[in-house]
């Protein structure tokens, strides 16, 4: 039996408005256990590229907790490359933030295609024994193949050796970028180092095998059938990481860096 | 011929099931099933989906126009996906994680709308029901088969516990990269047919 247009028309948007109810509803009842899943992530990884918990250790949230509050949150100002005690880190939401162009700032064209940068990050420092600081986390992000990349990179209290990297996020292949998630790559570096001797970002993730960190300690292994991914990771980090990113910052608390 | 209820639900997971007969919803076979743990989730996912969706498909099936008849189910479908992949990401955050985008495709999991088109489009809501569950057993049948060959010779795992100790961890056992791969994936699944149709022999494609 052929049907009207009206009628045909009336069913596609009764089915879309229920279908639209249906979803929304889902997404907005469930929105606070999925924000309190991503904070849980968010400080596992930071946990990891800390190495303070080893990949594929599973933890209570409790546990999570407990070891993430030999952390301290700072809020760094971009713009300026010094610390800012003005904000909570708890209430800079740095990708908000990149959003809101009143907050950001628009990047120079560069080659992890990072559109905006926000004014504020939040960077988490582990105190040694002494209290001297034993470990910088800085957030970076930048493109890949398909997606954007989030994650932490983890320096030494040198800040300028890797002690960890991971990513948090992405949409990249699975089994060719995806493997940045991998904990065999993720393994190789640790005890690579950042600056070059000029002091400019040297570290690349180059196509091939690398050397062991002692003897090559710029270069990192590729990850094979994704030589795109490989170089957003090279060029997200020398993005985050240079004088106008977090090296400002990494100069203001090494004030000898450069001149060494 | 009417099918019993039993046979609607039993019959795709051997007589004629999904990825081994009709061959379909290939892509996802291979993708997740390097881990049981993450293949029991993607089955569930898609058992989920392809109930509520035959369910529905079949409550409005005498009110759908036929002419918009496949972007009507495409929409309940990837209503139901969303819902899905929302409800994973609150409840198993770790695994949806490693799922990526494979949850999202089920939307494009050629099982689904095909279950909804040729089944659920001509039969009432029980069966349909029924339907959806059995092809979705059908396609976890294979799915944690192939898991578990892939996990077990991949890893020398079973759901992330030891099982064969890794000589890079003091044990014996060298594990099999090529496991982890997608060609993998269709070596077994090709052996899990092969081993099918020697068992039900109406299934050979006549030459």
């Amino acid at each position: 039996m052929p049907r009207s247009a009206w009628y045909t028309l009336g069913f596609a948007a009764a089915i879309c408005l229920v279908c639209s109810v249906l979803v929304t509803s889902a997404a907005v009842s469930l929105e606070e256990r999925q924000e309190v899943n991503k904070t849980l992530d968010k400080q596992k990884n930071v946990l990891e590229a800390a190495g303070l918990k080893q990949p594929g250790e599973n933890l209570e949230p409790a546990e999570v907790q407990k070891r993430f509050e030999a952390f301290e949150a700072v809020v760094v100002d971009l713009t300026t490359g010094q610390e800012d005690a003005s904000v909570s880190p708890d209430d800079v939401d740095q990708r908000k933030m990149t959003n809101d162009p009143a907050q950001s700032v628009a990047a120079e064209r560069n080659p992890a295609l990072v559109q905006r940068v926000s004014n504020k990050a939040v960077v988490y420092k582990l105190r040694g024994e002494g209290g001297g600081l034993k470990m910088l986390i800085l957030p970076i992000e930048g493109k890949g193949l398909w997606s954007t990349l989030y994650g932490f990179v983890a320096l030494n209290s040198d800040l300028e050796t890797v002690e960890g990297i991971t990513f948090y996020q992405h949409g990249e292949t699975p089994g060719l970028g995806g493997e940045v998630d991998n904990p065999k790559w993720k393994a190789l570096w640790p005890g690579r180092r950042i600056f070059g001797a000029d002091g400019d970002v040297a570290i690349e993730v180059i196509k091939g095998a690398a050397g062991p960190a002692t003897e090559d300690p710029y270069r990192v292994d590729g990850l094979s059938g994704a030589t795109i991914t490989s170089r957003g990771v090279t060029h997200l980090l020398r993005f985050w990481l240079d004088e106008e990113r977090f090296g400002r910052y990494l100069e203001s608390l090494t004030p000898n860096r450069r001149a060494a | 011929m009417a099918k019993t209820n039993r046979d609607v639900l039993i019959d795709p997971l051997f007589n004629n099931n999904p990825i081994a007969l009709q061959v379909l919803g290939i892509c996802s076979a291979l993708a997740v099933t390097t881990k049981m743990e993450t293949s029991l989730v993607m089955s569930a996912a898609l058992i989920g989906v392809l109930t509520f969706s035959n369910l529905f498909v079949s409550l409005l099936r005498s009110g759908i126009p036929s002419n918009i008849r496949i972007i009507v189910q495409l929409t309940i479908i990837a209503s139901l996906v969303i819902v899905a992949d929302q409800i994973l990401k609150a409840f198993v955050y770790d695994i949806s994680k490693q799922l990526s985008v494979f949850v999202g495709l089920i939307i494009t999991n050629c099982i689904v709308m095909g279950r909804a088109e040729a089944f659920a489009m001509q039969n009432g809501p029980m069966k349909s029901v029924l339907d959806g569950i059995g092809n979705g057993l059908g396609y976890s049948l294979i799915l944690m088969g192939t898991a578990l060959l892939r996990e077990l010779f991949g890893s020398g795992t079973l759901f992330g516990k030891t099982m064969f100790p890794l000589v890079a961890d003091g044990g014996w056992y060298l594990p099999n990269g090529l496991m982890l791969y997608s060609p993998a994936a269709f070596f077994i699944i090709g052996l899990f047919i092969w081993a099918l149709r020697t068992w039900k022999t109406d299934q050979v494609e006549e030459e």
